[in-house]
């Protein structure tokens, strides 16, 4: 349980750090290192150079720009779950990041390394997904944007580039009056990692019908998946059409089998969590709606 | 690396590789073996100090990554030697520990919360702890040690009685 040799730098800017990524093609960045060092311990990961960038002060922070929540990629999990603009602007991130590792995985870790690391159970990402969030990197050339659903490949796979880096994450923000979301996971045990996770986030009108929906679907199969559930929208959300909109949607789902969990039981918790978060956004919207 | 730590409110100069876990560094370059090395890789929490008053696990940090960061141990959180903390005592009142290779653990992350909420309720103190595993208490007693700890801790910061008080 102990790393291989590696050399270790810490950059005094991003473009130095781009610099150094450039120049050493098995180089790893680092940040809160909760996933990547005890990939380091088991050697399952070997960087001849470690990219320290937790101390950039470019990359930290939350901010808001019209319509977005911007968090920079080092900002640790804590301080978003801490956050009173992610409490009242991103809802559904303030719901799912109790469900992020344990307190003092949260104290080190970052958002931004949970999404580059691309965890196929991981909360943040699921989020990410879900909300159709944009996705920042940086590399030598420049500056790129992609949506959330093209940076995540498959497990531990991203479209990052290669000598490049997660700089920060752009949430959309509902403008909506009522808006509840809704987020449920079962583990082996509390904070382990997710078979199945569900994201939902519900915006009702007035007569407490839907006007927009998003659900997304996280530890099915090798990376976090939107399901299409629009057909609700419009409606009153209630009764059994949820559970058939959820269902009919989960076609798309490609369920894996491991020791933990069948992918026949997968996809049959991931219809039933689906349903059960979006029941509860929007009860969560109609509460926030009657206290207006 | 040369690295700087300011451990237990004194600072300590280090010459450490890079690939040197601050825990290791701590038990091995310090001497300040409280900090236990268990699974070494983020799962049991015995490694646990605080970082900044945070409690983080000390295994997933490497000794270079902690340069001039302010790091408690269970060494430095009594007031003197032969003394106990408030927390401390709390766990053998109650007998929260028995062999003890969770306990430095379960001690700083419950210290951490007390520092953040003198009146925690058994759910937060769960939350606080359910980072670091014990295999022999059955975490029934280490969590009425952070009860006993927290009502001790208010008793002894509460204001005397009004009436009849002194100034």
């Amino acid at each position: 349980m102990k790393p291989a040799e590696f050399a270790y730098v810490r950059p005094a800017s991003v473009a130095e750090a781009c610099a150094v990524l450039a120049s050493n093609p098995d180089a790893r960045v680092v940040a809160g290192g909760q996933t990547l060092v005890p990939m380091l311990a088991m050697r399952l990961a070997r960087p001849s150079i470690l990219v320290d960038i937790l101390r950039l002060p470019e990359l930290a922070g939350i901010a808001e720009e019209p319509g977005t929540l911007v968090i920079g990629a080092t900002t640790r999990q804590v301080e978003a779950e801490r956050s009173s603009l992610v409490a009242s602007r991103l809802p559904l991130l303030a719901a799912a990041l109790p469900w992020v590792g344990h307190p003092p995985t949260r104290n080190r870790g970052t958002v931004g390394g949970s999404l580059a690391n691309a965890d196929p159970s991981a909360e943040i990402p699921l989020v990410a997904v879900a909300l159709e969030a944009e996705i920042v990197t940086e590399d030598e050339g420049g500056r790129f944007a992609m949506p959330a659903d093209d940076f995540f490949i498959g497990p531990m796979l991203t479209a990052a580039p290669e000598a490049g880096l997660l700089t920060q994450v752009r949430f959309p923000v509902w403008s909506e009056p009522c808006v509840g979301v809704g987020f449920h996971e079962v583990s082996a045990r509390r904070s382990d990692f997710a078979f199945v996770s569900a994201a939902a986030q519900v915006a009702l009108d007035p007569d407490g019908r839907c006007t927009r929906i998003a659900l997304g679907i996280g530890g099915v199969g090798d990376r976090p998946v939107r399901l299409d559930v629009a057909g609700l929208v419009g409606t009153r959300v209630e009764g059994d059409r949820v559970a058939q909109a959820v269902e009919a949607a989960a076609a798309v789902l490609e369920p894996t089998s491991d020791l933990h969990a069948s992918a026949a039981y997968r996809r049959r918790v991931a219809i039933l969590l689906g349903a059960r978060a979006i029941g509860d956004a929007v009860a969560d919207a109609q509460e926030k709606g009657a206290g207006r | 690396m040369k690295v700087a730590l300011l451990v237990n409110g004194a600072v300590r100069e280090v010459d450490v590789e890079p690939r040197k876990t601050l825990l290791d560094t701590l038990r091995e370059d310090l001497s300040l073996t409280g900090a236990h090395a268990g699974c070494e890789h983020g799962v049991c929490g015995a490694c646990t100090v605080l970082v900044d008053g945070a409690p983080v696990r000390s295994c997933l940090m490497f000794a270079v990554q902690a340069d001039g960061l302010d790091i408690t141990t269970i060494e430095g959180l009594a007031s003197a030697p032969g003394e106990l903390s408030v927390l401390q005592d709390s766990f053998c009142e109650t007998h929260g520990l028995q062999c003890g290779f969770c306990t430095p653990g379960m001690i700083l992350a419950s210290h951490a919360l007390l520092e953040a909420n003198p009146a925690p309720t058994r759910a937060d103190i769960a939350e606080a702890i359910s980072g670091n595993i014990c295999r022999c208490t059955g975490y029934g007693q280490i969590v009425e040690a952070v009860e006993l700890a927290a009502e001790r801790l208010r008793l002894a910061n509460a204001p005397r009685a009004a009436a009849g008080g002194r100034p």
